[in-house]
């Protein structure tokens, strides 16, 4: 037998698999040394990752983390990444010379499943025991050494999070042989055997496919023949009749051919539990229990939800203004220091006017994006995103779709790329499409500094009840508004277009744990980076063109500020597109800001603080804000303010429903593979934006609310 | 202790049974139900149903799935009878 570590290092793969939620990336993190997302729901993984492992200090293996999943009969996108890689049915992977399998040690009976489906493969396989700390704080007791002798290969325990049993797993890995021939050790019934030896045999033999594979594909068949007709070899007449017999035979022996396969694998798997692992049987005092009485009680469990997003909200606007005006008076300093340095002229106002206004403007919201990355990091790592599923599950069916498509929808909250992303974990087609299509409804964290800046400027910040500031409520309403109609145009997509069966939900509910403030504060720390390298980049850049589309051409040195802005590229290009946005109550100032943020929607902070030539939100050198600039901008013909608190508003809503943003369109494209779902996409929200604001400016006009 | 057959919806909550068969789901349900561990003889408690009656929570081989009335109207087990 030769070690399967003889290879080259650079092309030794191995995949690491398991069940969702199994730990799996916790453990790949801990090896690679890298971060990828963890969270405490099945789910969070949904695309193959790769990392470098190293022993004793040189390049040994590339890892593979992949989507979790149940078994090898994948139902999902997300479980299919996994079992492809797994079956050898990609062309771009090629298949692993190694599997590692992570099995959570509190649920080993459930996880050992997918490990007898491996085992089939005949490739080298090492169990990694996750979770043995937990398993050891509820008494069990793992045999570990009879464990690895029934399954025939290492059987490591590790807790990721503290590195134990890492050492230990990697010298596993590196010495486990290549070709470790063990047979199959689950038995099924002799009948059931035989005619599986049969097909198999045949498909080995005559369509050619590889040993452990045909066991796999072989099992399919005889579980539901029907998957013959998906097969290259489906017009092979012997293959057809060979497997009508097979399952003539078997029907008429009374046995249920798919549930056979199932329990042979599970009584396996008992037998091997009795021997290797001793449980107390009283039941567990669990905490998860008790917490889930009051989370998902009747009356409780909804208030819960949103005092859990009222608190996010409020956050969002109490605690994090201090250090947001930290960051408006660093900006403050910098241009004055550089106001200071440079002689007046046009260089001095494109740094000043242009490149700090525009950054400064998107920048000072940052602290806002660390408190929402923060708890939504809390939620997915405590346990409760499977909670909101289950409370949500009802109100989802009644759009056609179910409590998974939940989850993805609270991602968006953070960014709809991510939750896109998460619609993986949907098994049906037509729900996962509808998912994606809602999904830029949610208001992102992009939307954020655009409604931070208008809640700012034109709500009150008076108290409710004494705790719930008014524009913690606005900004609450705006998401929940946005949640609303995302889950209204699911229903009117799953009634047209997507129409289809009631969807299969099936959801595993995990225990709660404390989240790991390591895991949350890395997410936020890299959300913030993302957020700070968009500002740095594509704000920066549009916020100098901004500036140089409003600074020329130059009407006359002396002229005022207006008239320049009016004379402007950019105030003719806002001028020409008024006469469309008039009815929803935008002048042609905020048709620059629109115009702007047709790409990337925080632009639109950024455009604001450069038209109204102020450096930031926070305080200007003659104590002037953007808030009070935009309050006090009249419109000169009229005298009428340009922004009444109706236009916020209209403004508002216009952002929560408009689609203004690149990167959403372009994984569309890539998840949808086609064109047509973005631009079905595109067509939709704007129709949807111009018509509801239209409305609602309207509506607040007739009813006096304008002025 | 007398027993009866019923379906898994119609338990209480804390209720528990063993399960007997699944008649009339879709072929890929019940592979995945099978693949959980939703098979015969094994023992189920229903833990709790949602707030508006629907999914319920269910206790099996010692880990928690919610899955839907729809599906658990085709589950049918032994219900255990406690009086
Ligand atoms: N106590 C304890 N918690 C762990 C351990 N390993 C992982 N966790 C936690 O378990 C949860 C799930 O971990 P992940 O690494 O995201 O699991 P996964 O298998 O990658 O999940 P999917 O990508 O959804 O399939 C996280 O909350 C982890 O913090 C462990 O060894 N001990
Ligand atoms: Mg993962």
């Amino acid at each position: 037998m030769t070690p399967a570590m003889d290879l080259d290092p650079a092309t030794r793969l191995v995949a690491l698999v398991g069940n969702p939620n199994s730990g799996k990336t916790t453990l790949f993190n801990a090896l690679t040394g890298l971060h990828h997302k963890v969270g405490n729901y099945p789910g969070v993984t949904v695309e193959k990752k790769e990392g470098r492992v190293s022993v004793d200090g040189r390049l040994a293996f590339t890892l593979l983390d992949l989507p979790g999943t149940y078994s090898l009969h994948a139902q999902s996108p997300d479980e299919r990444v996994a079992t492809d890689i797994l079956l050898g049915r990609t062309t771009h992977t090629p298949p692993p010379h190694l599997v590692l399998c992570a099995v959570d040690a509190t649920n080993l009976e459930r996880n050992l499943y997918l490990v007898t489906q491996v085992v089939d493969r005949h490739l080298p396989l090492v169990v990694a025991l996750t979770m043995s700390d937990l398993a050891k704080d509820q008494g069990v007791c793992i045999d570990a050494r009879t464990l690895s002798r029934h399954l025939g290969c290492p059987v490591v325990p590790v807790v990721a999070q503290k590195g134990e049993g890492l050492e230990a797993l990697r010298q596993a890995i590196t010495s486990v042989s290549l070709t470790n021939g063990h047979r199959p050790p689950w038995c099924a019934t002799d009948a059931l055997h035989r005619e599986w030896e049969s097909v198999r045999d045949h498909l080995h033999r005559v369509s050619h496919v590889p040993l452990p594979l045909a066991s796999h594909e072989a099992i399919e068949l005889l579980s539901s023949p029907e998957a013959l007709a998906e097969r290259t070899d489906r017009h092979d007449p012997a293959l057809a009749s060979l497997l009508r017999a097979s399952v003539e035979k078997l029907d008429y022996l009374g046995i249920d051919r798919q549930s056979a396969f199932v329990e042979s694998r599970y009584t396996w798997i008992r037998a091997v539990l009795a021997s290797a692992v001793s449980s107390p049987d009283h039941a567990r005092a669990r905490l998860t229990d008790r917490i889930d009485r009051i989370v998902t009680h009747r009356v409780w469990g909804f208030l819960i939800f949103l005092l859990v997003m009222a608190t996010m909200f409020q956050s969002i606007f109490s605690w994090a203004t201090i250090p947001m005006e930290w960051i408006g008076s660093a900006f403050e300093a910098l241009s004055a220091f550089v106001t200071s340095m440079l002689p007046p002229g046009d260089l001095r106002e494109l740094i000043v006017h242009g490149a700090i206004a525009g950054v400064a403007g998107v920048v000072t919201f940052l602290p806002q994006i660390v408190f929402l990355f923060f708890f939504l990091g809390l939620l997915e790592d405590s346990g409760y995103m499977a909670r909101a599923a289950f409370i949500m599950d009802k109100l989802m069916s009644k759009v056609g779709l179910h409590g998974k498509s939940f989850i993805p929808l609270l991602g968006s909250f953070a960014c709809a790329i991510p939750g896109i992303m998460a619609t993986r974990t949907i098994d049906n087609p037509k729900d996962r499409l509808a998912t994606i299509l809602v999904a830029p409804l949610m208001s992102c964290s992009a939307r954020l500094p655009v409604y931070s800046l208008l809640i700012g400027a034109f709500i009150p910040g008076t108290l409710l009840l004494g705790v719930f500031s008014v524009q913690g409520i606005t900004l609450l309403s705006l998401y929940l508004f946005g949640m609303v109609m995302a889950l209204l145009m699911a229903w009117a997509f799953k009634k047209t277009f997507l129409r289809g069966a009631p969807p299969l939900f099936i959801m595993e509910l995990p225990a709660y744990r404390l989240p790991s403030l390591r895991t949350v504060l890395y997410q936020v720390w890299e959300r913030s980076l993302a957020f700070l390298k968009t500002a740095g980049t594509i704000i920066l850049g549009v916020s100098i063109l901004l500036w140089a589309l409003t600074a020329y051409p130059k009407v006359s040195e002396d002229a005022p500020r207006s008239a320049q802005l009016e004379q402007s590229y950019a105030g003719r290009a806002g001028k020409a597109i008024e006469p469309l946005i008039r009815p929803l109550g935008f002048d042609w100032k905020i048709g620059i800001g629109l115009i702007s943020s047709l790409l990337q929607r925080e632009a639109f902070v950024s455009a604001m603080a450069t038209i109204y030539n102020v450096r930031g939100p926070e305080s200007t050198g003659d104590g002037r804000t953007v808030y009070d600039a935009m309050r006090d901008d009249r419109d000169p013909s009229t005298g009428m303010p340009t922004f009444s608190v109706l236009t916020a508003v209209s403004l508002m809503i216009y952002y929560v429903l408009a689609m203004q943003c690149l990167s959403t369109v372009a994984v569309v494209r890539r998840e949808t593979n086609s064109w047509r779902w973005p631009a079905v996409q595109i067509g939709y929200m704007t129709a949807l934006a111009y018509g509801i604001t239209l409305l609602v400016y309207q509506g607040g006009s007739l009813l006096g609310w304008g002025g | 202790m007398r027993t009866e057959i019923v379906s898994l919806s119609s338990l209480a909550p804390g209720e528990s049974g063993t399960v007997q068969g699944m008649h009339g789901l879709a072929r890929n349900a019940r592979q995945r139900l099978l693949e959980m561990g939703l098979m015969q003889g094994v023992r189920i408690r229903l833990v709790r149903r949602a707030p508006m009656g629907d999914p319920l929570e269910i206790h099996l081989k010692g880990y928690r799935l919610m899955l839907r009335d729809s599906e658990a109207c085709s589950i049918f087990l032994e219900r255990e009878c406690t009086i």
